[in-house]
């Protein structure tokens, strides 16, 4: 059982995702708890895993027994099982919080809603864990389809946004198929630890340039890089909010991983056209930053501000990885961390506030803190953390990529990191403001207040108010045990093994 | 002579008592009592733990913590150096009797929002502590950024449009000036490998230009001086008095504007250092920076009708003399220095709690409304007049040491200019802060203005509540002991002279008060 893991972990989710629809005829409920018990089943899994190639190093299982370069491998390293601890517990959250979302729909809505968040899953793990570039494509393909259907379920303009996702994404996801063809051609290999060797040589061929220049674009448009971040702002606005969670938290992280994965363990960035492509994600990523922030300033819907920053803080990530020195990296991988809790319960905040006030627009929700105490605090603790305060986790994240952009002699990134900070706040203590601070005028103060209880006297439904306050108070417990997570877990990630 | 460094957690708890007592409040908003009860046990609990390290502190040894591993190669680490300790007994000293005032004055004004208010309060103090505890440009960092966080509720706590703008004002100038003080720090950090404050600094071995230097310590000093008030940085100051005045008087007095103060002499002695910092001259364009300030500050509050506000600017002048004397880099100056931060925080938390009284009681914010008021406020205005006058200077009241050290470290510079600079401030100080001492006390209150602006029955107060008068009159004791006896008490004088003697490594120190 235990050497089945890396199976387990993609084929739980999996196959729950087909039994879902089925299970959702005998009853709305069997089908939530099946969906949270499969997850459940994942994170074990992947902290099972995590724990083993901690202490015993990069895990190849083979599919079906099957030697690679012919049969599918997985490579689990301390990297690549990290991510699926992340990802399995950030969905897992977003799947207890999207029970109020889902209470009026129907069975059968249920079921697909749900089939599709484990499918999501499944694809977002495969694209983590294997190691095989082509199998990469088709767990991608499977994240985003699926993806695409469950922002379409946010209703009538979410139609359109997951509309152009799809079209966008679809493109994307063939420019990365088409750098992976090239590698194949040149390689005559699919698996990536046979590429990384039998690439070397080939580095500066043009066959090698088109594919590293078609990767990155197309996991480009994916993570949402500036300029090709287009779909992003109405996907993440219209989509429920639970999938605006997982999209922000982890679907746009997990393409910059396989960008990681592909330019620094398989195609290695010694130097050549790696490190063009590096300087390139580093300058547009710093543009994003700039982009995304201002951007985020002139929104007024709740979401929408979250939307553009999550579209600045993945620059954040991008900058890391083209600083490339080990701090960078450290900075960009536990960015990654970070923003995937602060971003994921900010969302989860802005859903609640939604569910309490019917409200987006963040001049309507006057003094909200009176009415959700807890989760505005956990709020705060989550924005204070995308502002960069110490000791919340984001302070951190700046922390080591100004210190490896020092290292590294590359100001501008320094610069970038800094203003960002500043902008941040600009948008964050506008919402604290509004929502802690003015008071509603007169006659508005009265016309609505209609009070919605809850069933257990708290301020939100457990369902939501729970995976709230885990994922702030992981905000704080990650800024203070930064150190504990990078020595013991991050370093290990890096390539060559870190310090 | 490097001091025996002992372990030892009071540090760390005189930071955490606070921290716990704010969440205690936070529980306890529905019992105003019990909640109060918490801060002032978390008072003197703090209170107690720094004065205890006092004596391990005066025999050279510095308690320390174990560093505590916050991020790569980095730690925080709490020790309680002589500088320190300066910080941390005044700090404490004062959240005592700030505590008492505050909860007359919010129950007398009925404010709303005081849970918060007190457990933002009690959340400054930690991070003020901390701050004073710092063994390291990070921790220092860690702790100023909450104090900046913990702030802004209370400079907010009116909820107004005045409130918030004030607010926005505040964050614009801290967070910007934090930015810019993290970047100094990790530059500085990838330049020597290391953050630990030393006496005489630790920069000096550094593999760096000239130019670099320069830059960092621009980076810093900006970081720090927007706190300390300095010129042209000061804009949030007087906007920040919206605030109620407890607040204004602990932390518009003594933790924030403090804090910069003593960034900054953290900086120009334990990070760059005196010598680095003469051979690169840098800190001659500070001291100018300071001067002007100090002159152009008092002009200022001459004109400020608003008592907070006109107190806004003499703060903001006075705390140049902080600056000022770091920024000569004569012993004598930084003994001025470091005393000045005690001196000043006695004598302007007085004036702002006489404010806070005089607007609680008798209704009244302006210095020309305040004809006669002596008469009925005895005591509070006798207070008043203590602190007036050590703000000018006047020998047998704290500030008057600070600023003789300050004007001899002039001389021992070679800077005159500065000393004219003294003589000039102190009789501007005369001529905003006496006049008011003289229309308390020697003329007829007009009673027709009264009525007519508050209606009935606010002039017939009398002295202020005992809650807010007892701790104003106390400091204003305090501010004439350490005049006469600086030692008095915590040994204040002893432990500027010790930290002075580390930053200039044993040299003899001659002359001083």
């Amino acid at each position: 059982m235990m050497e089945q893991l890396p199976a387990l972990l993609i084929l739980i989710p999996l196959l729950t995702a087909l039994a879902s629809p089925l299970l959702s005829y005998l009853s709305g409920r069997l089908v939530r708890c099946t969906a949270l018990a499969a997850l459940l089943a994942a994170v074990f899994c992947a902290v099972g895993i995590l724990t083993r190639v901690l202490s015993e190093g990069t895990w190849h299982y083979r599919f079906g027994g099957w030697e690679p370069p012919w049969g599918i491998e997985y490579a689990v390293d301390p990297l690549a099982g990290a991510l699926a601890v992340l990802i399995t517990f950030i969905n897992f959250m977003a799947l207890i919080y999207a029970k109020t979302e889902m209470e009026d729909a129907t069975r059968t809505k249920k079921g697909v809603f749900y089939a599709l968040f484990l499918l999501t899953t499944a694809g977002l793990l495969g694209m983590t864990v294997t190691g095989d570039v082509f199998n990469l494509y088709v767990f991608l393909e499977i994240s985003s389809l699926s993806t695409y259907a469950l922002i379409a379920s946010g209703g009538k303009r979410a139609i359109f946004a997951a509309f152009r996702y799809l079209i966008i994404g679809t493109v994307g996801g063939t420019f990365y198929l088409l750098g992976v063809g090239y590698l194949y051609a040149v390689t005559g290999t699919l698996n990536m630890a046979d590429m990384a060797v039998k690439i070397q040589p080939l580095l500066n061929t043009p066959a090698v340039i088109v594919a590293i220049a078609s990767i990155v674009a197309g996991m480009g448009i994916k993570m949402a890089l500036f300029p090709l971040h287009g779909w992003l702002p109405d996907a993440h606005t219209y989509a429920p909010t639970p999938i605006s969670a997982i999209i922000s938290g982890i679907m746009i992280k997990v393409p910059a991983y396989v960008i990681f994965r592909m330019l620094y363990f398989v195609i290695g960035a010694g130097e050549g056209p790696v490190q063009q492509a590096l300087t390139v994600i580093g300058c547009i990523g710093a543009a994003g930053i700039i982009h995304g922030s201002i951007m985020a300033i002139a929104q007024k819907e709740f979401k929408r501000i979250l939307a553009y920053s999550s579209m600045a803080q993945i620059g954040y990530v991008a900058v890391g990885l083209s600083i490339g020195n080990v701090y960078g990296l450290i900075g960009a991988l536990f960015h990654v961390l970070n923003h995937a809790v602060m971003k994921s319960c900010l969302f989860m905040v802005a859903g609640a506030v939604k569910w309490r006030t019917g409200e987006y627009r963040i001049d309507k929700i006057m003094q909200v803190s009176k009415k959700l105490p807890l989760t505005m605090f956990a709020f705060l603790v989550a924005a204070f953390s995308m502002v960069g305060l110490p000791p919340t986790a984001g302070f951190f994240s700046k922390w080591y990529l100004v210190l490896g952009a020092f290292e590294a002699g590359k100001w501008p990134f320094i610069v970038v990191i800094i203003l960002s900070g500043l902008l941040n706040a600009v948008y964050f203590f506008r919402i604290i403001e509004n929502t802690f601070l003015r008071k509603k005028e007169g006659a508005e103060a009265e016309a609505e207040e209609k009070e919605i209880q809850t069933a257990t006297g708290l301020e939100l439904p457990l369902t939501m108010l729970v995976p709230i306050l885990i994922l702030g108070a992981g905000v704080l417990i990650i800024g203070v045990s930064n150190q504990q997570i990078i020595s013991q877990v991050i370093q290990y990630a890096l390539p060559g093994g870190g310090f | 002579m490097t001091p025996e460094v002992l372990l030892d957690y009071r540090p760390l708890w005189a930071v955490l008592i606070s921290l716990i007592a704010a969440v205690l409040i936070m529980f306890h908003g529905k019992r105003p009592n019990l909640r109060e009860a918490w801060t002032i046990m978390a008072a003197f609990g703090k209170a107690i733990i720094v004065f205890s390290m006092i004596p391990a502190v005066l025999a050279g040894k510095i308690p320390a913590i174990e560093p505590i591993h916050i991020a790569k190669g980095i730690t925080l680490h709490l020790q309680a150096d002589p500088t320190g300790m300066v910080f941390a007994v005044l700090a404490s000293v004062l959240w005592i009797l700030t505590s008492f005032y505050s909860i007359g004055y919010v129950r007398k004004l009925e404010e709303k929002h005081q849970t918060g208010y007190f457990a933002s309060f009690a959340v400054c103090l930690s991070a003020t502590m901390g701050i004073a505890f710092a063994g390291n440009l990070l921790t220092f960092f860690i702790f100023y950024e909450i104090l900046t966080i913990a702030t802004y509720p209370l400079v907010v706590h009116k909820r107004n449009k005045e409130a918030i703008d004030g607010g926005r004002k505040y964050l614009a100038y801290t967070l910007i000036a934090g930015q810019l003080l993290l970047i100094g720090i990790v530059w500085s950090y990838v330049l020597a490998g290391t953050g630990d404050f030393q006496p005489g600094g630790f920069l000096a071995g550094a593999a760096a230009s000239d130019t670099v230097l320069k830059v960092i310590f621009f980076l810093m000093i900006v970081g720090t001086a927007v706190k300390a008030g300095v010129m042209p940085l000061h804009g949030w100051l007087p906007t920040a008095m919206v605030a109620p005045t407890p607040v204004s008087a602990l932390l518009h007095a003594v933790a924030v504007v403090k804090a910069g103060a003593f960034g900054v002499v953290r900086i120009v002695g334990f990070v760059f250092g005196p010598e680095l910092l003469g051979e690169l001259g840098v800190a001659a364009i500070l001291a100018g920076v300071a001067g002007f300030t100090i002159v152009c500050s008092s002009v200022i509050a001459m004109n400020q009708d608003n008592l907070k506000r006109r107190l806004a600017f003499s703060t903001i002048g006075q705390l140049s003399y902080v600056v000022l004397g770091a920024a000569l880099l004569t012993p004598l100056s930084m003994i001025g220095a470091i005393f000045q931060i005690v001196a000043h925080a006695f004598m302007k938390i007085t004036l702002f709690m006489v404010a806070g009284a005089i607007h609680a009681t008798a209704h009244l914010d302006n210095v020309s409304q305040l004809d006669g008021i002596g008469r009925k406020m005895p005591f509070t205005m006798g207070a008043f007049t203590v602190g007036a006058l050590g703000i000018t200077g006047m020998p047998l009241i704290a500030g008057f040491i600070g600023k003789w050290n300050l004007a001899l470290g002039a001389l021992e510079a070679g800077k005159p200019i500065y000393v004219a600079i003294l003589i000039i401030s102190a009789m501007l100080s005369s001529a905003y802060l006496l006049p008011i001492v003289y229309k308390a006390f020697f003329k007829k209150p007009s009673l027709v203005s009264h009525h007519d602006s508050h209606g009935e029955g606010h002039h017939d107060h009398g002295e202020a509540n005992k809650a807010m008068l007892i701790p104003l009159v106390m400091t204003a004791i305090i501010s004439i002991v350490l005049g006469v006896y600086p030692n008095a008490g915590a040994h204040l004088y002893d432990f500027a002279v010790m930290a002075v003697q580390g930053i200039v490594s044993g040299q003899v120190i001659g002359g001083g008060w």
